[in-house]
């Protein structure tokens, strides 16, 4: 239900939000939630230190997040898949190689080394999107490379080889219907981690740059004002608190509904 | 024999260590040179030419590019990061000066997470399906998910600025790493407790548990002397790592409470382009990292001899 709103409310921006989410206004700073301002408007959240209406902007904010998020678990998803499925048809080498490559990443706060990449490269919308992505690919190649081992070892394969059937027809018609339910249940949490590591990015400065609205950004921008004007921050934190909550939970139910061997990794 | 098999894990461990920190070195210089020319960041705009091609060759910039990389490697093992911009010191030194607050901030996070989390994961569990375990559950649920930014900042808003408790920034005397400790270790408290509860619902569901109740021996005797004992083995693993994951989580805690510590030190650094020290942050990070994973490995397979052979 959540997420539905939340797809639409990023979907039909401009027609709900009820201001321009970078139009800032002198005299209508630091307004508390309100129904007639000073400009003569509501802004039901507030505006912030510019002036500009929170909610309109925490609305434009589900785009930024969303955007984002599915983008990178695409790229995660994509990168994750192909390197499973080579790791798991060609093995020895190719594998081992992969698997210590995924093993070392792991074993890594990935969070630093995004920073550390996008300090040099600079923020910009594709550079977070394959970062973050990349920094999810471990959990698809993991999955599709032991389906695909389960599977090698099985006569139905050779026979599909020795009539001359494709590599390709093999991971269409039977790798790939075996995982599907797995892949929906790690691209759910990925989502969700997908979107919190875009606002914390964005929240240290290197991700969505403004006035883009991001929700990570507005809660830095609200920190300044605090102690004066609170809902500039809460405003957009707990709205993503609550989509990172509600993501995540639903991957977990996916998990128990469609997959109950995935359960307590 | 509880030594055997110690020694083939042990070099299996390290060879993974090794090539951990090959691969992030590696990272850390292709991204150095992906970020162009540092040579007229070091120099004011109007030097002349030949200026320019003096530090390049001092820094050894005119080398072709396997050249340059193993004497970067090289440098890396002798702790050799070049100087830092903005401090104009070594920035090895620069980050050396910045780790004993994060370590301050680290151990004082693990710490409370663990005084906390341990207690109510067993009472979860004894007290199964009550209100209480209800309530704690809900709890470690949002503090899992939710993101660790928005937890400090929660946190600034409630107790320092609505109640007045506690200083929101900076590092003077114990009071002001309350709340630094508890955002970096929210995350390690919700996943240690509901590990705690379910290592402990699992033991309390087996046959000697049963035997032992059976034969009258009271609850509190069969939770501190059977179940606690048993269930040490995944806690203690969970624990490990989630300290490891605490280092990743102090860049963000740190640049909330303006904790003066190597995460911080990383944001600020990336600000004013001091592309030296954030290398060496990014280096030290995954150093230290490797070496608590390397250290909860050989702990845990202290503890139980059966990881050895996997």
């Amino acid at each position: 239900m959540f997420v539905a709103l939340l797809v639409v409310a990023a979907l039909a921006a401009p027609m709900i939000a009820p201001a321009d989410p970078i139009r800032q206004s002198l005299r209508g700073r630091l307004s508390a939630p309100t129904l007639s301002g000073a400009d003569g408007r509501a802004h039901l959240l507030g505006t912030d230190h510019l002036g500009r209406d929170v909610l309109s902007r925490v609305i434009y904010g589900a785009r930024v997040s969303l955007l984002v998020g599915f983008a990178a678990v695409i790229v995660g998803g994509l990168v994750g898949a192909t390197l499973g499925l080579v790791a798991g048809f060609r093995g020895g080498w190719t594998d081992s190689m992969i698997m210590t490559l995924a093993d070392a990443q792991l074993a890594f706060p990935f969070i630093l080394l995004a920073i550390g990449i996008i300090a040099v490269l600079g923020p910009s919308f594709p550079t977070l999107i394959v970062v973050i992505g990349l920094s999810g690919w471990v959990t698809y190649a993991r999955v599709l490379r032991s389906q695909v081992l389960v599977l090698r070892s099985r006569e139905f394969v050779d026979a599909i080889h020795a009539l001359g059937g494709s590599v390709a027809r093999v991971i269409t018609r039977h790798v790939l219907p075996n995982v599907l339910s797995s892949l929906v249940v790690i691209a759910t949490l990925e989502l969700a981690r997908a979107i919190v590591l875009e606002a914390t990015l964005s929240f240290l400065g290197l991700g969505v740059q403004p006035p883009t609205p991001s929700w990570g950004g507005m809660v830095h921008e609200g920190r300044e004002y605090l102690d004066s004007a609170w809902w500039i921050s809460t405003a957009p934190g707990i709205v993503l608190m609550l989509t990172s909550i509600v993501v995540s939970r639903t991957g977990d139910w996916l998990r128990d509904l469609l997959d109950p061997t995935l359960r307590g990794e | 024999m509880p030594m055997r098999g110690l020694l083939p894990f042990l070099a299996s461990r390290l060879i993974r260590a090794a090539i951990a920190l090959w691969l992030v070195s590696t990272v850390v210089f292709v991204v150095m040179r992906l970020s162009g020319d540092p040579v007229p960041l070091l120099l004011p705009p109007d030097a002349p030419q030949s200026e320019f091609a003096r530090v390049r060759a001092e820094l050894g910039l005119d080398r072709p590019l396997p050249v340059q990389y193993v004497v970067f490697l090289g440098n890396v093992l002798r702790g050799d990061f070049g100087q830092s911009i903005h401090f104009r010191q070594s920035a090895f030194r620069v980050v050396l000066g910045y780790l004993p607050a994060t370590f301050e901030l680290g151990l004082a996070a693990f710490a409370l997470a663990l005084l906390v989390a341990l207690p109510i994961g067993v009472v979860s569990a004894v007290k199964r399906n009550s209100a209480v375990d209800q309530a704690t559950m809900a709890l470690a649920l949002v503090g899992q998910s939710a993101p660790t930014f928005f937890i400090g900042i929660l946190l600034i808003l409630i107790v320092s600025l609505n109640l007045g408790l506690l200083p929101t920034s900076g590092r003077e005397g114990w009071h002001s790493l309350i709340l630094p400790a508890l955002t970096l270790g929210a995350f390690a408290m919700a996943s240690i407790a509901r590990l705690t509860r379910s290592s402990v619902l699992e033991v309390l569901r087996a046959d000697y548990i049963r035997t032992a109740r059976a034969k009258g021996v009271s609850d509190v005797v069969v939770v501190a002397k059977h179940t606690l004992k048993n269930a040490a083995v995944p806690i203690v693993t969970i624990t490990g790592l989630q300290f490891g994951t605490l280092l990743g989580g102090a860049v963000v805690t740190e640049t909330v409470f303006a904790w003066p510590g190597i995460g911080r030190l990383a944001i600020q650094s990336i600000y004013n382009r001091d592309y030296p020290v954030v290398q060496c942050t990014v280096f030290i990070s995954a150093v230290l990292f490797i070496v608590i994973n390397f250290c909860v490995d050989l702990l845990y397979g202290l503890l139980d001899p059966r990881v050895r052979s996997s």
